[in-house]
């Protein structure tokens, strides 16, 4: 099996006087992946970058680029290139002239960098473009120039900063797509940073989810989402539900929860716990259901009898805040709307009386 | 309420709106300028018109001004040898004075840009401190330090050195020059160099420029109305400096302040004086103009 590792990150630590950014991260990146660093604002991730980028250099640890040790190697030395979260698009050259810099700098000859500019160009569709300075284009367009800039010449993998994060919503999602199709066209390794579940579900083949400079998880977005490995990685990808309590019983990879509630709940165990660990069930809000009876459950088991709080009607779905009854506790539930229909009564109200109920396996037992 | 006012207004013609705002707008424009037009006409146009009609008149015998007019100054001006080896050296000096504060006055204002926030406004104030002092006594303490009795060949002496000749130097005035002008050269650069955004270095290092390259290719070039200004602000008064060239230079380096004073004081020529200001001026408006116009174009 030929999974080489196009960018590897050993036991790397990175500290700023007192404060570790970077507590001993470990990951490797395989040739042409889309890669995300996933995680909010200082977690590590984008120190991680840069220092793949030779901006920071590890405290301790390696940072290795197809398989070469990098060392304290200067940035101009790695075939890696950035795509800034400003863009730092040259403000004094034109769109070509920010375009041909790298390979100026690489001492391409002239023809080639001519023939290459144009290819950069026609890559992120701005081949009219050329000659405009950096200011007179929509911040959608400096992206692409940015992106062009980097991509001429040929790095061994691009490093994209929060690309997306100065765009407005609709934009960011065209953008989305067009980089996804861009790096399979191109077939480079992309290592993206974001603070963005969604950029990362919808654009990456594996995401890294980090906390505090450590990593946390790294699996592909259903992994991330459907199996989170603890409670941060659930709570910070999607929406969800937690409840506390102590595994009483345990069989095969299912567990018997007794919560702070009061009830039990039966979950499924992404790793193995012990028997009376402390633990937080987590239920997707659309992996629960409410219904008006209570499906015949036995004990109780997963199954609460709630009231229904708030209606929030969103066309695809309508999101419902319940609260559980004689419990300060309150879930949120998403029923799809599969029937298209003005009848109010088709739709819960708030007052109404229900039970919330979920399979098992919609519910994830996970170390506190 | 600004609505309003539209539905109930007499219809005006969209043209007569824009001539009333126009109108208005210059109003407002002459309002603001007002104060500081009427200072520059009265203690900078009125006093050049004087020494333009100045230099066309003759000089009496007791050194008055006789109204009589004549080129001969000017005509004298572009014979005389003196006047040009005068001018030419303090173009030259001027040129020295520019690029050696240049030298040291980027990397100042870069330290400076590049240091935490809260160090800046200390670094600031030290760079203006020599402002608290009179420019002509700090020019005398460079005579305690250089004069042949002076802190320098004290210790020379007492370790044993032979003394130097310091004062009255080309080198004493050089020095004088650069350590006068140095905060006109670090201001507006740091000004720009604060502007400029960092990253760009990166991008261009990430971009396989070092840092000498990404000096020369990115930040130069962006910190250039920086380095324009700068030298505007250094070059013009030192090509009309008197006090270091008469100070630190003995009387052997004369610029052409030092003609000027000679002109208006010593040999009391005031049309000749008047002369040379206005070939000056003329000279060095037009070496401005067409420095300006290169670094702008530069910046666009």
């Amino acid at each position: 099996m030929s999974d080489s590792h196009d960018i590897e990150l050993r036991d790397v630590v990175k500290e700023f006087g007192e404060v570790r950014a970077v507590d001993h991260v470990s990951m490797q990146i395989k040739d042409g992946e889309f890669f995300s660093m996933l995680g909010p604002s200082g977690c590590g991730k984008t120190t991680c970058l840069r220092m793949i980028a030779g901006f920071e250099l590890p405290s301790a640890g390696d940072v290795l680029i197809k398989g070469k040790s990098m060392g304290a190697t200067p940035p101009y030395r790695r075939n890696v290139n950035t795509v800034f979260q400003s863009y730092a698009l040259f403000p004094h050259m034109s769109v070509a002239e920010n375009i041909a810099f790298g390979l100026q700098m690489r001492k391409v000859p002239k023809a080639e960098i001519a023939e290459r500019v144009k290819e950069g160009l026609a890559l992120v569709r701005l081949e009219k473009f050329g000659d405009r300075k950096p200011r007179q284009l929509s911040g959608g367009q400096q992206q692409r120039v940015a992106l062009a800039r980097a991509l001429v010449n040929h790095p061994d993998v691009l490093l994209l900063d929060e690309p997306l994060g100065a765009l407005d919503q609709k934009l960011r999602k065209e953008m989305q797509f067009e980089l996804k199709s861009l790096q399979e066209r191109v077939g480079i390794t992309f290592i993206f940073v974001t603070h963005d579940q969604e950029e990362a579900l919808t654009m990456s083949d594996r995401i890294a989810v980090m906390s505090h400079g450590k990593v946390l998880q790294i699996g592909s977005p259903t992994e991330i989402y459907e199996r989170p490995n603890c409670r941060f990685v659930a709570d910070f990808i999607g929406e969800t539900n937690f409840i506390n309590g102590t595994i009483r019983q345990l069989e095969n990879s299912y567990a018997l929860v007794e919560t702070k509630l009061g009830n039990k709940v039966r979950g499924f165990l992404p790793r193995p716990l012990p028997l009376g660990a402390e633990v937080t069930v987590s239920i997707r809000p659309e992996k629960a259901r409410l219904s008006v009876d209570d499906g015949h459950v036995v004990d109780n088991i997963n199954c609460y009898p709630v009231t229904v709080e708030r209606v929030a009607y969103i066309g695809s779905d309508t999101r419902i805040l319940v609260r559980a009854n004689g419990a300060d506790r309150d879930f949120s539930v998403w029923e799809p709307n599969t029937r298209s229909t003005l009848d109010r009564e088709e739709y819960w109200q708030r007052g109404d009386a229900g039970f919330l109920t979920w399979p098992a396996e919609n519910a994830l037992v996970l170390a506190d | 309420m600004a609505v309003d006012a539209r539905a109930t207004a007499p219809r005006v013609r969209p043209e007569q709106a824009e001539r009333q705002q126009a109108r208005r707008r210059g109003l407002q424009a002459l309002g603001l300028s007002g104060p500081g037009l009427f200072w520059l006409i009265v203690f900078f146009v009125l006093p050049f018109v004087f020494i333009v009609i100045f230099s066309f008149l003759t000089r009496g015998a007791t050194g008055n001004v006789v109204w009589e007019f004549t080129l001969g100054n000017y005509a004298r001006l572009f014979t005389d040898s003196v006047f040009w080896q005068v001018f030419l050296r303090s173009i030259w000096y001027g040129l020295l004075t520019t690029v050696g504060c240049l030298l040291l006055g980027y990397p100042m204002a870069l330290f400076i840009a590049l240091s935490p926030p809260r160090w800046r406004t200390l670094l600031i104030f030290l760079i203006l401190i020599p402002f608290w002092t009179n420019f002509l006594v700090r020019t005398y303490a460079w005579m305690v330090i250089l004069n042949n009795n002076g802190l320098i060949n004290t210790i020379l002496d007492s370790l044993g050195f032979a003394k130097l000749t310091l004062m009255n130097t080309q080198g004493a005035v050089m020095l004088g020059l650069i350590y006068g002008e140095l905060p006109f050269m670090v201001l507006p650069l740091y000004a720009s160099l604060d502007r400029f955004d960092f990253t760009l270095i990166e991008a261009a290092q990430d971009l396989g420029a070092n840092k000498w390259r990404s000096f020369l290719r990115v930040m130069l070039p962006l910190t250039m109305p920086g380095i324009a200004a700068g030298s505007v602000l250094v070059f013009i008064p030192t090509v009309g400096q008197f006090v270091v060239s008469d100070l630190l230079g003995g009387a052997k380096v004369a610029l052409l302040g030092n003609l000027l004073q000679q002109q208006f004081k010593a040999a009391q020529n005031w049309p000749l004086g008047s002369a040379i200001a206005v070939v000056c001026m003329a000279v060095l408006t037009v070496a401005v103009i067409l420095y300006f116009r290169s670094s702008n174009e530069e910046d666009r």
